[in-house]
Protein backbone atom coordinates (compact mmCIF):
# COMPACT_ATOMS: atom_id res chain seq x y z
CA UNK A 1 0.00 0.00 0.00
CA UNK A 2 2.63 2.56 0.81
CA UNK A 3 4.31 1.96 -2.63
CA UNK A 4 1.19 2.94 -4.07
CA UNK A 5 0.90 5.96 -2.25
CA UNK A 6 4.56 6.93 -2.93
CA UNK A 7 3.54 6.29 -6.76
CA UNK A 8 0.41 9.05 -6.39
CA UNK A 9 2.36 12.42 -7.00
CA UNK A 10 3.92 11.33 -10.18
CA UNK A 11 0.78 10.04 -11.07
CA UNK A 12 -0.94 12.91 -10.16
CA UNK A 13 1.82 15.42 -11.80
CA UNK A 14 1.67 13.25 -15.23
CA UNK A 15 -1.89 13.39 -15.46
CA UNK A 16 -2.08 17.30 -14.95
CA UNK A 17 0.31 17.72 -17.93
CA UNK A 18 -1.53 15.01 -19.20
CA UNK A 19 -5.14 16.50 -18.89
CA UNK A 20 -4.32 19.82 -19.23
CA UNK A 21 -3.31 19.71 -22.90
CA UNK A 22 -5.96 17.25 -24.40
CA UNK A 23 -9.11 17.31 -22.20
CA UNK A 24 -10.29 14.40 -24.00
CA UNK A 25 -8.18 12.03 -23.41
CA UNK A 26 -10.22 9.74 -21.58
CA UNK A 27 -13.21 8.52 -22.83
CA UNK A 28 -15.21 7.05 -20.00
CA UNK A 29 -13.94 5.04 -16.80
CA UNK A 30 -13.44 2.09 -19.07
CA UNK A 31 -11.07 3.68 -21.31
CA UNK A 32 -9.45 5.76 -18.26
CA UNK A 33 -9.15 2.24 -16.47
CA UNK A 34 -7.56 0.63 -19.18
CA UNK A 35 -4.96 3.59 -19.29
CA UNK A 36 -4.25 3.09 -15.72
CA UNK A 37 -3.35 -0.86 -16.30
CA UNK A 38 -1.56 -0.25 -19.41
CA UNK A 39 0.74 2.57 -17.18
CA UNK A 40 1.17 0.03 -14.45
CA UNK A 41 2.01 -2.87 -16.54
CA UNK A 42 -0.98 -4.79 -15.26
CA UNK A 43 -2.10 -7.70 -16.75
CA UNK A 44 -6.29 -7.02 -17.47
CA UNK A 45 -7.21 -10.44 -16.61
CA UNK A 46 -5.37 -10.22 -13.22
CA UNK A 47 -5.92 -6.49 -11.58
CA UNK A 48 -4.66 -5.73 -8.22
CA UNK A 49 -7.99 -3.76 -7.47
CA UNK A 50 -6.72 -1.98 -4.57
CA UNK A 51 -3.66 -0.38 -6.60
CA UNK A 52 -6.25 0.32 -9.21
CA UNK A 53 -9.10 1.56 -6.96
CA UNK A 54 -6.86 3.96 -4.97
CA UNK A 55 -5.32 5.27 -8.77
CA UNK A 56 -8.41 5.82 -10.32
CA UNK A 57 -9.93 7.64 -7.15
CA UNK A 58 -7.09 9.86 -7.33
CA UNK A 59 -7.70 10.69 -11.08
CA UNK A 60 -11.54 11.38 -9.93
CA UNK A 61 -9.77 13.83 -7.20
CA UNK A 62 -8.09 15.46 -10.04
CA UNK A 63 -10.58 16.26 -12.17
CA UNK A 64 -12.93 17.64 -9.50
CA UNK A 65 -9.52 19.97 -8.54
CA UNK A 66 -9.32 21.09 -12.18
CA UNK A 67 -13.04 21.71 -11.87
CA UNK A 68 -14.04 19.20 -14.63
CA UNK A 69 -17.56 18.22 -14.33
CA UNK A 70 -16.84 14.27 -12.98
CA UNK A 71 -19.82 12.65 -15.08
CA UNK A 72 -21.81 10.15 -13.11
CA UNK A 73 -20.51 7.20 -15.32
CA UNK A 74 -17.05 7.94 -13.95
CA UNK A 75 -18.45 7.48 -9.95
CA UNK A 76 -20.69 4.87 -11.00
CA UNK A 77 -17.35 2.26 -11.82
CA UNK A 78 -15.38 4.00 -8.78
CA UNK A 79 -18.75 2.78 -6.23
CA UNK A 80 -18.07 -0.89 -8.88
CA UNK A 81 -14.54 -1.26 -8.08
CA UNK A 82 -15.10 -0.29 -4.01
CA UNK A 83 -17.76 -2.78 -4.13
CA UNK A 84 -15.40 -5.69 -5.81
CA UNK A 85 -13.03 -4.88 -3.56
CA UNK A 86 -14.91 -5.02 -0.72
CA UNK A 87 -16.44 -8.33 -1.49
CA UNK A 88 -12.69 -9.87 -2.00
CA UNK A 89 -12.09 -8.77 1.30
CA UNK A 90 -14.73 -10.28 3.20
CA UNK A 91 -14.60 -14.09 3.74
CA UNK A 92 -17.65 -15.77 2.06
CA UNK A 93 -20.25 -17.84 3.83
CA UNK A 94 -20.06 -21.54 3.88
CA UNK A 95 -23.58 -22.22 1.92
CA UNK A 96 -22.62 -19.30 -0.42
CA UNK A 97 -19.00 -20.92 -1.05
CA UNK A 98 -20.30 -23.76 -3.34
CA UNK A 99 -22.32 -21.43 -5.73
CA UNK A 100 -19.34 -18.78 -5.80
CA UNK A 101 -16.68 -20.56 -5.03
CA UNK A 102 -15.03 -20.03 -8.46
CA UNK A 103 -16.29 -16.61 -9.51
CA UNK A 104 -13.57 -13.63 -9.15
CA UNK A 105 -15.69 -10.43 -8.12
CA UNK A 106 -13.68 -9.40 -11.31
CA UNK A 107 -15.08 -11.03 -13.57
CA UNK A 108 -17.35 -8.90 -14.95
CA UNK A 109 -15.08 -5.80 -14.99
CA UNK A 110 -12.62 -7.95 -16.30
CA UNK A 111 -14.72 -9.46 -19.28
CA UNK A 112 -15.84 -5.58 -19.69
CA UNK A 113 -12.65 -4.35 -20.08
CA UNK A 114 -11.26 -6.96 -22.77
CA UNK A 115 -14.59 -6.16 -25.06
CA UNK A 116 -14.38 -2.05 -24.36
CA UNK A 117 -10.57 -3.17 -25.08
CA UNK A 118 -11.55 -5.09 -28.70
CA UNK A 119 -13.62 -2.17 -29.54
CA UNK A 120 -11.14 0.15 -28.84
CA UNK A 121 -8.46 -2.04 -31.13
CA UNK A 122 -11.14 -1.91 -33.95
CA UNK A 123 -11.55 1.51 -33.71
CA UNK A 124 -7.59 2.32 -34.61
CA UNK A 125 -7.50 -0.44 -37.06
CA UNK A 126 -10.58 1.26 -39.12
CA UNK A 127 -9.55 5.09 -38.75
CA UNK A 128 -6.33 3.94 -39.91
CA UNK A 129 -7.92 3.06 -43.39
CA UNK A 130 -7.65 5.16 -46.05
CA UNK A 131 -10.14 7.33 -45.57
CA UNK A 132 -12.34 8.49 -48.92
CA UNK A 133 -12.18 12.30 -48.88
CA UNK A 134 -8.89 11.71 -46.82
CA UNK A 135 -6.34 9.33 -48.47
CA UNK A 136 -8.38 8.46 -51.26
CA UNK A 137 -10.59 9.85 -54.04
CA UNK A 138 -13.19 9.74 -56.40
CA UNK A 139 -14.17 12.02 -59.21
CA UNK A 140 -16.01 14.34 -58.24
CA UNK A 141 -16.16 13.35 -54.53
CA UNK A 142 -14.70 17.10 -52.92
CA UNK A 143 -17.12 19.45 -54.92
CA UNK A 144 -14.96 22.29 -54.09
CA UNK A 145 -11.33 22.63 -55.72
CA UNK A 146 -8.92 24.51 -54.15
CA UNK A 147 -8.16 26.55 -57.63
CA UNK A 148 -11.80 27.85 -57.68
CA UNK A 149 -11.40 28.99 -54.46
CA UNK A 150 -8.36 30.78 -54.73
CA UNK A 151 -9.55 32.56 -57.86
CA UNK A 152 -12.99 34.28 -55.82
CA UNK A 153 -10.73 34.24 -52.39
CA UNK A 154 -12.19 37.75 -51.40
CA UNK A 155 -15.34 37.56 -53.12
CA UNK A 156 -18.54 35.87 -51.36
CA UNK A 157 -19.98 32.39 -51.27
CA UNK A 158 -23.50 31.28 -50.15
CA UNK A 159 -23.84 30.08 -47.43
CA UNK A 160 -26.37 28.42 -44.98
CA UNK A 161 -27.60 29.90 -41.25
CA UNK A 162 -25.25 27.51 -39.45
CA UNK A 163 -22.24 28.85 -40.81
CA UNK A 164 -23.25 32.04 -40.11
CA UNK A 165 -23.36 31.28 -36.83
CA UNK A 166 -20.19 29.30 -36.56
CA UNK A 167 -18.52 32.74 -37.85
CA UNK A 168 -20.52 34.16 -35.08
CA UNK A 169 -19.11 32.09 -32.43
CA UNK A 170 -15.70 31.98 -33.82
CA UNK A 171 -15.90 36.20 -33.66
CA UNK A 172 -17.18 36.21 -30.11
CA UNK A 173 -14.29 34.01 -28.93
CA UNK A 174 -11.79 36.78 -30.66
CA UNK A 175 -13.80 39.48 -28.33
CA UNK A 176 -11.94 39.72 -25.34
CA UNK A 177 -13.18 39.34 -21.55
CA UNK A 178 -15.52 41.79 -20.46
CA UNK A 179 -15.63 42.94 -16.96
CA UNK A 180 -18.57 43.11 -15.55
CA UNK A 181 -18.24 46.11 -12.95
CA UNK A 182 -20.40 48.28 -14.35
CA UNK A 183 -23.54 47.10 -14.01
CA UNK A 184 -25.67 50.34 -15.38
CA UNK A 185 -24.16 50.59 -18.75
CA UNK A 186 -24.60 54.57 -19.80
CA UNK A 187 -26.67 53.43 -22.93
CA UNK A 188 -27.62 50.19 -24.81
CA UNK A 189 -27.36 49.81 -28.35
CA UNK A 190 -30.40 49.21 -29.89
CA UNK A 191 -30.99 46.58 -32.71
CA UNK A 192 -33.03 49.45 -34.66
CA UNK A 193 -29.83 52.08 -34.19
CA UNK A 194 -27.91 49.14 -35.66
CA UNK A 195 -30.07 48.18 -38.68
CA UNK A 196 -30.10 52.16 -39.41
CA UNK A 197 -26.29 52.12 -38.91
CA UNK A 198 -25.88 49.24 -41.44
CA UNK A 199 -28.61 50.36 -43.97
CA UNK A 200 -26.81 53.86 -43.66
CA UNK A 201 -23.29 52.11 -44.68
CA UNK A 202 -24.87 50.18 -47.32
CA UNK A 203 -26.03 53.57 -49.25
CA UNK A 204 -22.32 54.30 -49.65
CA UNK A 205 -21.01 50.77 -50.52
CA UNK A 206 -21.74 47.35 -51.83
CA UNK A 207 -20.18 44.98 -49.85
CA UNK A 208 -19.78 45.47 -46.08
CA UNK A 209 -17.58 43.17 -44.14
CA UNK A 210 -19.27 42.24 -40.96
CA UNK A 211 -15.19 42.59 -38.53
CA UNK A 212 -15.65 46.14 -39.63
CA UNK A 213 -19.28 46.77 -37.99
CA UNK A 214 -17.86 45.70 -34.78
CA UNK A 215 -13.94 46.62 -34.88
CA UNK A 216 -14.56 49.89 -33.44
CA UNK A 217 -16.51 48.95 -30.62
CA UNK A 218 -15.34 45.09 -30.12
CA UNK A 219 -17.67 44.30 -26.83
CA UNK A 220 -20.14 41.15 -26.70
CA UNK A 221 -22.83 43.73 -26.58
CA UNK A 222 -21.70 45.02 -29.89
CA UNK A 223 -21.38 41.75 -32.05
CA UNK A 224 -24.57 40.39 -30.69
CA UNK A 225 -26.52 43.47 -31.59
CA UNK A 226 -25.12 43.46 -35.05
CA UNK A 227 -25.72 39.85 -35.29
CA UNK A 228 -29.25 40.30 -34.52
CA UNK A 229 -29.46 43.38 -36.66
CA UNK A 230 -28.04 41.03 -39.81
CA UNK A 231 -30.59 38.14 -39.19
CA UNK A 232 -33.18 41.19 -38.76
CA UNK A 233 -32.06 42.58 -41.97
CA UNK A 234 -31.79 39.15 -43.91
CA UNK A 235 -35.34 38.55 -42.92
CA UNK A 236 -36.77 41.56 -44.49
CA UNK A 237 -34.95 40.34 -47.68
CA UNK A 238 -32.70 43.28 -47.26
CA UNK A 239 -29.94 42.13 -47.38
CA UNK A 240 -27.70 38.98 -48.88
CA UNK A 241 -25.01 37.38 -46.54
CA UNK A 242 -22.32 35.59 -47.82
CA UNK A 243 -18.99 33.78 -46.30
CA UNK A 244 -15.95 32.66 -48.59
CA UNK A 245 -14.86 30.06 -46.52
CA UNK A 246 -16.68 27.55 -43.59
CA UNK A 247 -15.87 29.70 -40.45
CA UNK A 248 -14.79 32.82 -42.81
CA UNK A 249 -15.37 36.45 -42.55
CA UNK A 250 -19.41 37.05 -42.98
CA UNK A 251 -19.63 39.78 -45.89
CA UNK A 252 -23.19 40.94 -47.02
CA UNK A 253 -24.38 43.39 -49.47
CA UNK A 254 -27.46 44.84 -50.68
CA UNK A 255 -30.80 42.28 -51.52
CA UNK A 256 -31.35 44.75 -54.52
CA UNK A 257 -28.05 46.11 -55.91
CA UNK A 258 -27.31 49.71 -56.01
CA UNK A 259 -27.41 49.33 -59.72
CA UNK A 260 -30.66 48.46 -60.37
CA UNK A 261 -31.90 51.52 -57.63
CA UNK A 262 -29.71 53.94 -59.61
CA UNK A 263 -31.17 52.68 -63.12
CA UNK A 264 -34.63 53.25 -61.19
CA UNK A 265 -33.53 56.68 -60.01
CA UNK A 266 -32.21 57.96 -63.75
CA UNK A 267 -35.82 56.25 -65.30
CA UNK A 268 -37.61 58.76 -63.05
CA UNK B 1 -15.91 -1.66 -79.25
CA UNK B 2 -14.81 -4.16 -76.53
CA UNK B 3 -17.40 -5.27 -73.53
CA UNK B 4 -14.51 -3.90 -70.84
CA UNK B 5 -14.25 -0.60 -72.68
CA UNK B 6 -18.43 -0.27 -72.28
CA UNK B 7 -18.38 -1.16 -68.81
CA UNK B 8 -14.86 0.85 -68.33
CA UNK B 9 -16.52 4.22 -69.29
CA UNK B 10 -19.76 3.54 -67.53
CA UNK B 11 -18.04 3.07 -64.17
CA UNK B 12 -16.02 5.86 -65.27
CA UNK B 13 -19.00 8.15 -65.55
CA UNK B 14 -21.15 6.44 -62.94
CA UNK B 15 -21.09 9.13 -59.55
CA UNK B 16 -21.77 6.06 -57.37
CA UNK B 17 -19.80 2.74 -57.04
CA UNK B 18 -21.55 0.43 -59.68
CA UNK B 19 -22.99 -2.92 -58.70
CA UNK B 20 -22.86 -5.80 -60.65
CA UNK B 21 -26.73 -5.62 -60.66
CA UNK B 22 -27.10 -2.72 -62.16
CA UNK B 23 -24.51 -3.44 -64.77
CA UNK B 24 -26.65 -6.41 -65.86
CA UNK B 25 -30.03 -3.97 -66.33
CA UNK B 26 -27.78 -1.32 -68.17
CA UNK B 27 -26.74 -4.29 -70.48
CA UNK B 28 -28.89 -6.76 -70.95
CA UNK B 29 -27.59 -7.74 -74.03
CA UNK B 30 -24.47 -9.46 -71.80
CA UNK B 31 -24.24 -12.25 -69.42
CA UNK B 32 -23.80 -11.72 -66.10
CA UNK B 33 -20.99 -14.31 -65.81
CA UNK B 34 -19.31 -11.89 -68.82
CA UNK B 35 -19.81 -8.82 -66.94
CA UNK B 36 -18.36 -10.68 -63.90
CA UNK B 37 -15.27 -11.58 -65.33
CA UNK B 38 -15.29 -8.30 -67.19
CA UNK B 39 -14.84 -5.96 -63.91
CA UNK B 40 -12.49 -8.63 -62.37
CA UNK B 41 -10.27 -8.37 -65.68
CA UNK B 42 -10.54 -4.64 -65.55
CA UNK B 43 -9.68 -4.11 -61.52
CA UNK B 44 -6.55 -6.57 -62.82
CA UNK B 45 -5.57 -4.47 -65.41
CA UNK B 46 -6.11 -1.05 -63.45
CA UNK B 47 -4.15 -3.01 -60.89
CA UNK B 48 -1.33 -3.77 -62.68
CA UNK B 49 -0.96 -0.73 -65.10
CA UNK B 50 0.43 1.24 -62.11
CA UNK B 51 -1.47 4.25 -62.50
CA UNK B 52 -2.65 6.82 -60.20
CA UNK B 53 -6.23 5.35 -60.01
CA UNK B 54 -7.33 1.82 -59.70
CA UNK B 55 -10.75 -0.03 -59.98
CA UNK B 56 -11.72 -1.41 -56.46
CA UNK B 57 -15.03 -2.86 -55.40
CA UNK B 58 -16.42 -0.69 -52.05
CA UNK B 59 -20.38 -1.02 -50.81
CA UNK B 60 -21.18 -3.43 -52.89
CA UNK B 61 -20.18 -1.65 -56.24
CA UNK B 62 -17.50 -1.09 -58.45
CA UNK B 63 -15.28 2.52 -58.55
CA UNK B 64 -12.59 4.34 -59.63
CA UNK B 65 -10.42 5.96 -56.68
CA UNK B 66 -6.91 7.47 -56.73
CA UNK B 67 -4.14 5.01 -54.85
CA UNK B 68 -3.78 6.36 -50.99
CA UNK B 69 -0.52 7.14 -52.14
CA UNK B 70 -1.11 10.43 -54.03
CA UNK B 71 -3.27 11.94 -51.75
CA UNK B 72 -0.50 14.18 -50.49
CA UNK B 73 -0.34 15.66 -54.43
CA UNK B 74 -4.17 15.53 -54.84
CA UNK B 75 -4.82 17.87 -51.73
CA UNK B 76 -3.11 20.35 -53.29
CA UNK B 77 -5.49 20.30 -55.84
CA UNK B 78 -8.58 19.53 -53.74
CA UNK B 79 -9.34 20.34 -50.47
CA UNK B 80 -9.62 17.08 -48.36
CA UNK B 81 -13.07 16.79 -46.29
CA UNK B 82 -11.96 17.29 -42.32
CA UNK B 83 -12.62 13.43 -42.13
CA UNK B 84 -10.87 13.45 -38.87
CA UNK B 85 -12.60 10.75 -36.41
CA UNK B 86 -12.17 11.74 -32.56
CA UNK B 87 -10.99 7.80 -30.91
CA UNK B 88 -14.65 8.03 -29.39
CA UNK B 89 -16.44 8.15 -32.50
CA UNK B 90 -14.44 5.09 -34.15
CA UNK B 91 -14.93 3.20 -31.03
CA UNK B 92 -18.59 4.01 -31.08
CA UNK B 93 -18.15 3.37 -34.94
CA UNK B 94 -16.74 0.04 -34.27
CA UNK B 95 -19.44 -1.16 -31.97
CA UNK B 96 -21.88 -0.57 -34.38
CA UNK B 97 -20.61 -1.99 -37.25
CA UNK B 98 -19.34 -4.97 -35.20
CA UNK B 99 -22.13 -5.62 -33.26
CA UNK B 100 -25.29 -4.34 -35.52
CA UNK B 101 -28.38 -4.04 -34.96
CA UNK B 102 -27.51 -2.50 -31.83
CA UNK B 103 -29.16 0.03 -29.24
CA UNK B 104 -28.15 2.94 -27.81
CA UNK B 105 -28.12 1.48 -23.94
CA UNK B 106 -26.02 -1.76 -25.44
CA UNK B 107 -23.69 0.18 -26.49
CA UNK B 108 -23.05 2.76 -23.66
CA UNK B 109 -22.90 -0.39 -21.65
CA UNK B 110 -19.83 -1.35 -23.75
CA UNK B 111 -18.27 1.71 -23.69
CA UNK B 112 -19.22 2.63 -20.26
CA UNK B 113 -20.34 5.98 -20.76
CA UNK B 114 -22.78 7.98 -22.01
CA UNK B 115 -22.99 8.19 -26.38
CA UNK B 116 -25.33 10.10 -27.14
CA UNK B 117 -23.74 12.94 -28.75
CA UNK B 118 -21.03 10.43 -30.37
CA UNK B 119 -24.44 8.43 -31.88
CA UNK B 120 -26.04 12.05 -33.45
CA UNK B 121 -22.61 13.12 -35.01
CA UNK B 122 -22.23 9.88 -36.24
CA UNK B 123 -26.04 9.47 -37.96
CA UNK B 124 -25.61 13.66 -39.39
CA UNK B 125 -22.66 12.45 -40.67
CA UNK B 126 -24.74 9.45 -42.62
CA UNK B 127 -21.75 7.00 -41.33
CA UNK B 128 -24.97 5.06 -39.25
CA UNK B 129 -28.40 4.73 -39.93
CA UNK B 130 -31.33 4.01 -37.46
CA UNK B 131 -32.37 0.27 -38.51
CA UNK B 132 -35.71 0.93 -36.57
CA UNK B 133 -37.12 -0.28 -33.04
CA UNK B 134 -36.35 -3.06 -31.02
CA UNK B 135 -39.29 -4.76 -29.70
CA UNK B 136 -38.28 -4.04 -26.01
CA UNK B 137 -40.09 -2.21 -23.54
CA UNK B 138 -39.44 1.23 -24.59
CA UNK B 139 -39.00 0.45 -28.29
CA UNK B 140 -35.36 2.03 -28.58
CA UNK B 141 -34.18 2.67 -31.56
CA UNK B 142 -31.32 0.13 -33.60
CA UNK B 143 -28.54 1.26 -35.36
CA UNK B 144 -26.38 -0.07 -37.96
CA UNK B 145 -23.83 1.28 -40.25
CA UNK B 146 -24.93 2.85 -43.77
CA UNK B 147 -23.41 2.41 -47.42
CA UNK B 148 -21.71 5.63 -47.08
CA UNK B 149 -19.97 3.55 -43.99
CA UNK B 150 -18.67 1.36 -46.41
CA UNK B 151 -17.86 3.75 -48.92
CA UNK B 152 -15.84 6.27 -46.64
CA UNK B 153 -13.84 3.32 -45.23
CA UNK B 154 -13.61 1.92 -48.58
CA UNK B 155 -15.15 -1.21 -47.49
CA UNK B 156 -16.51 -4.26 -49.69
CA UNK B 157 -19.23 -5.16 -47.67
CA UNK B 158 -19.44 -5.67 -43.73
CA UNK B 159 -17.01 -8.75 -44.13
CA UNK B 160 -14.56 -7.21 -44.91
CA UNK B 161 -14.46 -6.00 -41.87
CA UNK B 162 -11.42 -6.78 -39.77
CA UNK B 163 -12.65 -9.73 -37.72
CA UNK B 164 -12.39 -9.03 -33.77
CA UNK B 165 -10.21 -11.93 -33.64
CA UNK B 166 -7.76 -10.77 -36.48
CA UNK B 167 -7.42 -7.66 -34.45
CA UNK B 168 -6.87 -9.07 -31.31
CA UNK B 169 -3.87 -11.23 -33.34
CA UNK B 170 -2.44 -7.50 -34.28
CA UNK B 171 -2.47 -7.10 -30.60
CA UNK B 172 -0.32 -9.60 -29.66
CA UNK B 173 1.96 -9.77 -31.95
CA UNK B 174 5.20 -8.77 -29.53
CA UNK B 175 4.25 -12.00 -27.09
CA UNK B 176 4.34 -14.27 -30.86
CA UNK B 177 8.01 -12.48 -31.71
CA UNK B 178 9.22 -13.29 -28.04
CA UNK B 179 8.69 -16.84 -28.07
CA UNK B 180 9.98 -17.43 -31.97
CA UNK B 181 13.05 -15.50 -30.41
CA UNK B 182 13.36 -18.50 -27.65
CA UNK B 183 14.72 -21.42 -29.87
CA UNK B 184 17.50 -19.40 -31.40
CA UNK B 185 19.48 -19.14 -28.31
CA UNK B 186 18.26 -21.86 -26.37
CA UNK B 187 21.43 -23.32 -25.62
CA UNK B 188 22.80 -20.16 -24.59
CA UNK B 189 19.86 -19.87 -22.01
CA UNK B 190 19.29 -23.20 -21.21
CA UNK B 191 21.42 -23.16 -17.93
CA UNK B 192 19.84 -19.53 -17.05
CA UNK B 193 16.57 -20.99 -17.25
CA UNK B 194 17.10 -22.91 -14.12
CA UNK B 195 18.53 -19.73 -12.66
CA UNK B 196 15.47 -17.64 -13.03
CA UNK B 197 12.36 -19.24 -12.58
CA UNK B 198 10.31 -16.60 -13.69
CA UNK B 199 11.41 -17.95 -17.16
CA UNK B 200 9.96 -21.40 -17.13
CA UNK B 201 6.58 -20.51 -18.02
CA UNK B 202 8.20 -19.14 -21.83
CA UNK B 203 10.24 -22.69 -21.87
CA UNK B 204 7.18 -24.57 -20.75
CA UNK B 205 4.90 -22.62 -23.52
CA UNK B 206 7.72 -23.39 -26.44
Amino acid sequence: MKQVREDNPSLLDSCKGYYNVHLDVFDGPLDLLLHLIRKNELDVRDIPIAVITRQYLDFIKLMKDLNLEVAGDFLLMASTLLHIKSRMLLPLDDQEEGEVEEADPRAELIRRLLEYQQYKEAGLVIGARALLGREVFTRGCCEEPLASRMQNDDGPVELELFDLVDAFRALLARVPAESFHDVAAADSLSIADCINEMLSLLQERDLIHFDEMVSLEPTRERIVVTFLAILELCRLKLIRIFQNEPHGAIWFIPAVSRDDSNDGVSAQ
Amino acid sequence: MSLSAIVESIIFAAETPLSLDRLCDLLQEFERSELKSCLIDLAAFHEGRGGGFHLVEVAGGWQFRTRSEFQDYIVRHVRTRSAKFSPSALETLAIIAYRQPITRAEVEYLRGVDCGGVIKTLLDKKLIRILGKKEIPGRPLIYGTSKEFLETFGLKDLKALPTLKEIQALDETPFMELQEELPLDQNATQNIDTLLPFDTEHSAGS
